[in-house]
């Protein structure tokens, strides 16, 4: 099982890390939410839990917890623009459907 | 899909939101009120750039004017200008002290205080809100927004009564009062005493009218009030008006009336604080009687006169000192507050009797309010609980049962306390009048494998069509960890609670096991849950075409009726089915909701039709408009 970060979104981690001024890594998780399921999380870490497992990746590294993992084994998380905005995108092979707004999906 | 952006540890789901939060010291003789901006603690300014705000409340013909420019209002109408309102908060007739007269007009009404002003009947209350609106004032004038959530500090010997009173004085003045601080915890908190993690701490606080003493214990990040003792008319005012009767005496003054008196105890007041800088003070007054007085002293001889009164300070002292079992050197820091506290002598007295330097480095009127506004600063939200005060967390998640027996989660294990979370629902069932709220605690996804806590129901839902009525569930855990569960429909506002201790007869071995069986059977759960949601979903169409069928199935060819007739049956078989794999069992149910939604789809739009033929039937085209 392992999740992994595109060598883009690893730049854009360290950079915001940096500026942070503190944190240990990125964490990665899903949260059961209403109606559709499952919906992704993304935080700064500043001290891993005793239930994470750490991968990493280009450079980063990614928590992830014993959880989530389950839902999010080959994932691989991009940083992309797409028109005016910017930011994480998840490609999770788990996924069956995902909803409009591509916050919540299901597997 | 949409891009994210990274949160804060644990603050994923809160999206920019600028919490303002405020701590108000209100005080017996002076009020403050202070913020957090950028990480930094301070006192906010009022527009004269004056951070002691008076705790003087003055009911004027056209206004109520509070503060700095109520003061002169003291001399001129002392009636209708009410002064440490504090001392009467939470208190009745009878709590009053007989040996003090006040200029008030009081009324009888049974026990409790009401004083008459020029603009009715006031009790403490209100009187109290109307100083903390002005406080509220200051900080949207220095923030340009309302505050989010307010704390406001109270004595730590405070009843119930007491603390009731200030917390809905804070409401009446329209502020979300998130908690009420002890006074001694908001100053240790604000010297950081709180990162020390361990630690006993003695608190002496001399203000205007009060003298409090509190011991404190830091237990893993937790205060705990070992200890509490004082004098309730003792302070700054006694210092004032002893210095008063000295400059009677010298001056040979005798008879004077309410308002020379006033004059005088003022010009005593500013004798005092210009000795903390300087050796030696005086003034010249002109009084009513057009009397001269010309009065001068130096600080050794204040200091003489005020010695025996300052000493009067250690009793309370030494009784704190032996209600907690403690010996003066077990004290690991004394903290000091209070504008009294910048007195020298009242600093040598303590350093001498615990040979000890107190902590005076904070400016002592303003270390209450900077305290109270840290920990504002932390329940709105604005910091990361952990890198502060941990108080206590949520060991288990706790959610609530939706339909097909699954639990939405509602406040996520590892919260700290106290926490407030709340969640709208609706109905399922058109014309349901009732919702039964089952309160449950734990990891997993479905209703029989988490531990059930409380059941009650909401009942007298206005009869609505399914999904139309808003019910919105509230989980509460207090600091005591008391968790309050209500609901209340949002339209008729009717309500219904009940109350738990989410960790009883739970120990660690029980909630480490619930935890490892969430983690083991993450991937069957989850599989579960969406079994059970399609479940769900097949039920609400199965309901909702049969419905139809009953009201309008003349509509339809029988051809039609039959074929929809059939996908209907499919699907009651599907969900009766026993499931030996649930992926698979979703799978078909969901294939043959589709096909059940396909069939029907025309019948719907028949029907649609013959609704709408209804409504406008007989009616001309202008009534439509």
């Amino acid at each position: 099982m392992a999740v992994s970060a595109t060598e883009t979104a690893a730049t854009r981690v360290k950079t915001f890390l940096e500026k942070r001024g503190k944190g240990i890594g990125l964490r990665l998780g899903v949260k059961t939410s209403g109606c559709s399921g499952l919906a992704y999380k993304i935080e700064f870490v500043d001290a891993a839990n005793e239930e994470d497992k750490l991968f990493e990746s280009n450079g980063i590294n990614i928590y992830v917890d014993a959880k989530s993992l389950q839902y999010l084994d080959g994932t691989v998380l991009d940083y992309t623009k797409e028109g005016v905005q910017e930011g994480f995108k998840f490609t999770n092979p788990n996924v069956k459907d995902e909803c409009g707004c591509g916050e919540s999906f299901t597997i | 899909m949409a891009l994210l952006q990274i949160a804060e540890p644990d603050m994923a789901g809160n999206p920019h939101q600028r919490n303002i939060a405020i701590g108000i010291d209100l005080g017996t003789t002076n009020s403050l009120v202070a913020t957090v901006k950028s990480g930094e603690a301070s006192v906010l300014v009022d527009h004269d750039g004056r951070k002691l705000i008076p705790s003087i409340v003055h009911y004027g013909t056209d206004e109520t004017i509070v503060g700095n420019q109520a003061i002169s209002f003291r001399v001129e109408d002392p009636a209708n200008t009410i002064v440490s309102v504090k001392r009467f908060m939470g208190r009745s007739f009878s709590d009053l002290d007989s040996n003090i007269t006040y200029p008030y007009k009081f009324i009888a009404s049974g026990d409790s205080i009401q004083i008459n002003t020029r603009n009715g009947a006031k009790n403490p209350v209100q009187i109290s809100a109307d100083l903390l609106k002005y406080l509220r004032e200051i900080a949207v004038e220095a923030m340009g927004e309302e505050p989010t959530g307010v704390v406001i500090t109270v004595p730590a010997y405070f009843d119930d009564a007491q603390r009731h009173a200030t917390k809905q004085a804070g409401e009446l003045a329209g502020l979300n009062v998130l908690r009420l601080l002890n006074e001694p915890t908001a100053a240790a908190i604000a010297y950081g005493l709180d990162s020390k993690n361990e630690g006993t701490f003695l608190v002496y606080d001399l203000g205007g009218g009060t003298f409090d003493v509190s011991i404190l214990r830091l237990t893993k990040g937790v205060f705990e009030v070992l200890s509490v003792s004082g004098d309730t008319h003792l302070g700054g005012d006694d210092f004032d008006h002893r210095l008063f009767c000295h400059i009677l005496e010298k001056c040979a003054l005798s008879q004077l009336n309410d308002s020379d008196s006033t004059l005088l105890l003022m010009k005593a007041k500013s004798i005092k604080e210009q000795l903390t800088l300087s050796d030696r003070a005086s003034f010249n007054v002109v009084l009513s009687c057009k009397k001269i007085v010309n009065f001068s002293i130096t600080r050794h001889e204040f200091e003489e006169i005020m010695l025996k009164l300052v000493q009067k300070t250690l009793l309370p002292v030494k009784k704190a000192l032996r209600d907690a079992k403690l010996d003066k050197d077990e004290i690991n820091e004394i903290v000091m507050v209070g504008g009294s506290t910048r007195m020298l002598l009242v600093r040598q007295v303590i350093r001498e009797f615990f040979n000890k330097e107190p902590l005076t480095s904070i400016n002592p009127d303003e270390v209450v309010a900077i305290g109270a506004s840290i920990q504002a600063d932390v329940l709105v939200g604005n910091k990361k609980d952990d890198d502060w005060l941990l108080l206590d967390v949520t060991p288990l998640s706790l959610g609530v049962e939706t339909m097909g027996g699954l639990v939405e989660k509602i406040i996520p294990r590892n919260s700290t306390l106290p926490i407030a979370r709340a969640q709208d629902f609706t109905t399922y069932k058109d014309g349901q009048t009732a919702m039964t709220i089952h309160v449950l605690q734990g990891e997993r996804e479905l209703v029989k494998d988490c531990r059930s806590l409380a059941k009650f129901t909401l009942r007298g839902i206005p009869p609505m069509v399914a999904g139309q009525a808003r019910i919105r569930i509230t989980y509460q855990i207090d600091a005591d960890g008391l968790l309050s569960v209500s609901a209340k429909e949002m339209v008729t506002g009717v309500s219904s609670s009940i109350e738990v201790k989410p960790s009883f007869g739970l120990n660690d071995g029980d909630i480490g096991k619930m935890l490892q069986e969430s983690i083991t059977n993450a991937g069957i759960d989850i599989e579960a849950r969406l079994y059970q949601e399609a479940i769900v979903d097949a039920n609400a169409i199965l309901d909702s075409v049969e419905k139809a069928l009953f009201a309008d199935s003349d509509l339809l060819e029988e051809l039609e009726l039959s074929k929809i007739n059939n996908s209907c049956l499919k699907l009651k078989i599907a969900i009766a089915k026993p499931v030996d794999n649930y992926r698979s069992s979703s799978e078909s149910l969901k294939h043959l909701v589709e096909e059940l939604n396909h069939v029907s789809s025309d019948f719907a739009n028949i029907r649609m039709d013959r609704a709408i033929n209804k409504a406008f039937s007989g009616k001309k085209v202008s009534d439509l408009e």
